[in-house]
């Protein structure tokens, strides 16, 4: 079963639940960071990576024999990843997203495709579960490919847990794509309302089920309570608001170590609250 | 030698514009006669990326020989570098007072762009 | 007319609620909402919508049927998974689809043309602090930057009109082409960010990307009491690489208090989070004259 974590709003703790989640489940599910412009998961996994494969795309590289200046590889790229001089081309390998639309254009078969970095895959042994981040290089701009690659390392059976990127964005719904359940995660203030009625209505449209875990909730706990009753939306779990539970957090230390008592009820989320949502839904 | 201006309008009497991608029009000024004509830039304006990209393949197409403007972003720069247009960068307030520093020499060639990429 | 930019890598460091503390110093300025994906400053500000604009980029295929002869070439050529075979005749799929024109290019019916995107919508509202600028992006858009700019440049527009002094900007999180178009060209940047692991973290690459472009930044540490000693350390590693403390800001419950009643924290102009940012504001204007 595959699940991903997340939330419209930045900051709600959807990188403390979903390392919450796979520590509590403990049985060696993978955890995916999709959060590729800032992965943060692996910061509270002790230890470097044991393995790390570089991510790459295609791009087109200009190989001189041939080219009559037609230009034709320069009006097929959408995205002005290419420059005509004469009979030159220059390639702009951050502007391209790898269609291979130039070398199909091209006649004279003068642009061949060849490999371009635009980040790395982490492997990391988390407490009982394997953690895999997709991180992004600095000034790169091309997260969906890189969350593409990331998913191709899903292995074939046992629960996997993805971190999706904040905001409802094609890298948000590049992440969810293809998962059994999401789990939105919000806080009890008007912000996280706003920001969770936008994540709905996305997985609404892909036709995604979902159900919300509260965190922070406090006395205004309400808020969140009374909009997913009238969305019919699953309220899954609420997580206290505790100031030792943020100073925990922002030591370094997992949700886990705060707050024990939660390990049994994350387990239940995974193991019979989500499998029976999906079986009543007809889903699973 | 023609030379290309970034222009907020159509003569060398209105403001130059300080970027080169998103500039509204190239005054194209002909060293010999003093005759300017003007090339739009709509296409790179309306472009969702890579204007300056396109800016720079437009200049180059013009048989200008070299860039008078504020800004020149990475990309622009490696277009315009690579077809041997020479890029001069100036405060300059106007056409006129860019030619006359031009003229005069004190327009210092530019060796790489002088902003990022993005830059609006 | 100066830009000051209210950024942080990381989601939920108080970027909106510090942004619309400033906007009430400010007032009267320009704002814009350059968070596009999750714009949440309107929540604070109330803008009372005056104008709105389609916002179309990029191209997405339609298929014409009449035409299709289910040869299957759009699949095969397709990198993004965005041309189902699942169905009886090829079927488009909005959400994967980046626009590359591939699978219209290389028809050999010509049964797919490309037609412009639309992408959300942009607004030029009032509030009580000025005019305000901001944005819906639509779910699954690409959030490349360009509805960014788009609201950039109205709001320079909406400034420069009305004669405002300062355009006052809340940045999107992370640090992809949003940031970037974002940042680019902004007179001074906050970077706000919390004492914990990630928001040490998250700071750090956007210090990294606002020096690249050459933005004159200072960081502003939220909740620094709730853990000193990462306070200690953000202070630290700024003190290091010659990095300027706009200030701190204290844990407040009264934040979250404010924000249920719409309202922002200089609405209790006594209390200890309202006091450090009237601070941090003398401390930037310095900086933005």
């Amino acid at each position: 079963m595959k699940i991903a974590v997340a939330s419209g709003k930045g900051g709600t703790g959807k990188t403390t639940l979903s390392l919450a989640l796979a520590e509590a489940l403990a049985n060696g599910c993978t955890l995916l960071d999709c959060d590729v412009e800032e992965p943060n998961c692996h910061l509270f996994v002790a230890g470097e990576p044991w393995r790390q494969l570089p991510v790459e795309v295609t791009v087109p590289e200009f190989t001189n024999d041939g080219c009559d200046g037609c230009g034709r590889c320069v009006r097929a790229c959408r995205f002005q990843a290419l420059a005509r001089l004469g009979k030159r081309v220059l390639v702009f390998p951050e502007m391209c997203h790898s269609c291979g639309g130039c070398v199909l254009a091209c006649p004279h078969k003068v642009l061949r495709e060849v490999p371009f970095g635009i980040g790395k895959l982490e492997f990391r042994h988390g407490r009982g579960f394997e953690l895999i981040s997709g991180v992004m290089d600095v000034g790169h701009a091309m997260a969906p490919p890189l969350i593409r690659q990331l998913k191709e390392h899903i292995p074939p059976e046992g629960l996997v847990i993805m971190d999706a990127p904040p905001g409802t964005a094609c890298s948000m719904v590049m992440t969810v794509r293809n998962n059994d359940y999401v789990i939105l995660v919000t806080e009890p203030t008007p912000f996280g309302l706003h920001d969770l009625k936008l994540a709905e209505a996305t997985l609404r449209e892909i036709d995604l089920p979902c159900g919300v875990v509260i965190n922070r909730a406090d006395d205004g706990v309400a808020l969140i309570r009374d909009y997913c009753h009238e969305a019919g939306l699953p309220v899954l779990l609420e997580i206290p608001y505790r100031r030792d539970i943020a100073e925990g957090y922002s030591r370094g230390g997992g949700l886990l170590a705060v707050c024990p008592d939660l390990r049994e009820s994350f387990r239940t989320l995974l193991t019979t609250q989500i499998p029976a949502i999906l079986q009543a839904e007809g889903r699973l | 030698m023609k030379v290309a201006l970034t222009s907020r309008g159509d003569s060398l009497d209105v403001l130059l514009d300080s970027r080169f991608g998103r500039a509204a029009n190239f005054l194209l000024w002909d060293a010999a006669t003093g005759a300017v004509e003007v090339l739009a830039n709509t296409q790179s304006l309306n472009a969702a990326q890579g204007a300056g990209i396109q800016a720079a393949m437009h200049v180059v197409e013009s048989g200008a020989e070299a860039v008078i403007t504020g800004h020149c972003g990475p990309k622009a720069f490696r277009v315009l570098k690579e077809a041997g247009v020479k890029v001069y960068l100036t405060k300059a307030l106007d056409g006129h007072e860019a030619i006359r520093l031009f003229q005069a020499g004190e327009l210092k060639e530019a060796d790489a762009a002088d902003v990022e990429g993005h830059w609006v | 007319m100066k830009e000051l930019l209210i950024i942080s890598g990381k989601g939920g460091a108080g970027k909106t609620s510090l942004t619309a503390a400033l906007a009430s110093l400010a007032s009267p300025c320009v704002l814009a909402d350059c968070d596009v994906d999750a714009a949440d400053l309107h929540l604070l500000l109330k803008p009372e919508i005056q104008q709105s604009v389609p916002f179309y980029s990029g191209v997405m295929p339609e298929i014409i049927y009449d035409r299709c002869v289910d040869c299957y070439r759009c699949y095969s050529l397709c990198r993004y998974g965005a041309i189902s075979i699942l169905t009886t005749h090829p079927r488009f799929i909005a959400g994967a689809c980046e626009g590359c024109g591939v699978c219209a290019d290389q028809c050999p019916e010509e049964a797919i043309v490309m037609r412009d995107r639309h992408c959300g919508e942009w607004y030029v509202s009032s509030t009580l602090c000025g005019t305000m600028v901001h944005a819906k992006l639509a779910p699954g858009a690409e959030n490349s930057g360009k509805l960014v700019s788009a609201v950039r440049q109205a709001a320079k527009a909406v400034a420069e009109a009305e004669g405002r002094q300062l355009l006052l900007c809340d940045g999107p999180p992370g640090i992809g082409c949003p940031v970037i178009s974002a940042m680019t060209g902004v007179d001074v940047a906050l970077i706000v960010t919390e004492p914990s692991v990630s928001g040490i973290h998250d700071m750090k690459r956007t210090a990294e990307l606002a020096r690249n472009f050459e933005v004159d930044y200072h960081v502003v540490i939220n909740k620094a009491d709730i853990n000193p000693e990462k306070s200690d350390e953000i202070a630290a590693f700024c003190l290091r690489n010659d990095i300027g403390i706009a200030g701190t800001i204290p844990f407040d419950p009264l934040f979250t208090t404010a924000l249920r009643q719409g309202r922002t924290i200089m609405d209790y102009p006594e209390s200890a989070p309202a006091q450090a940012i009237r601070r941090i504001w003398q401390h930037i204007q310095d900086k933005i004259q």
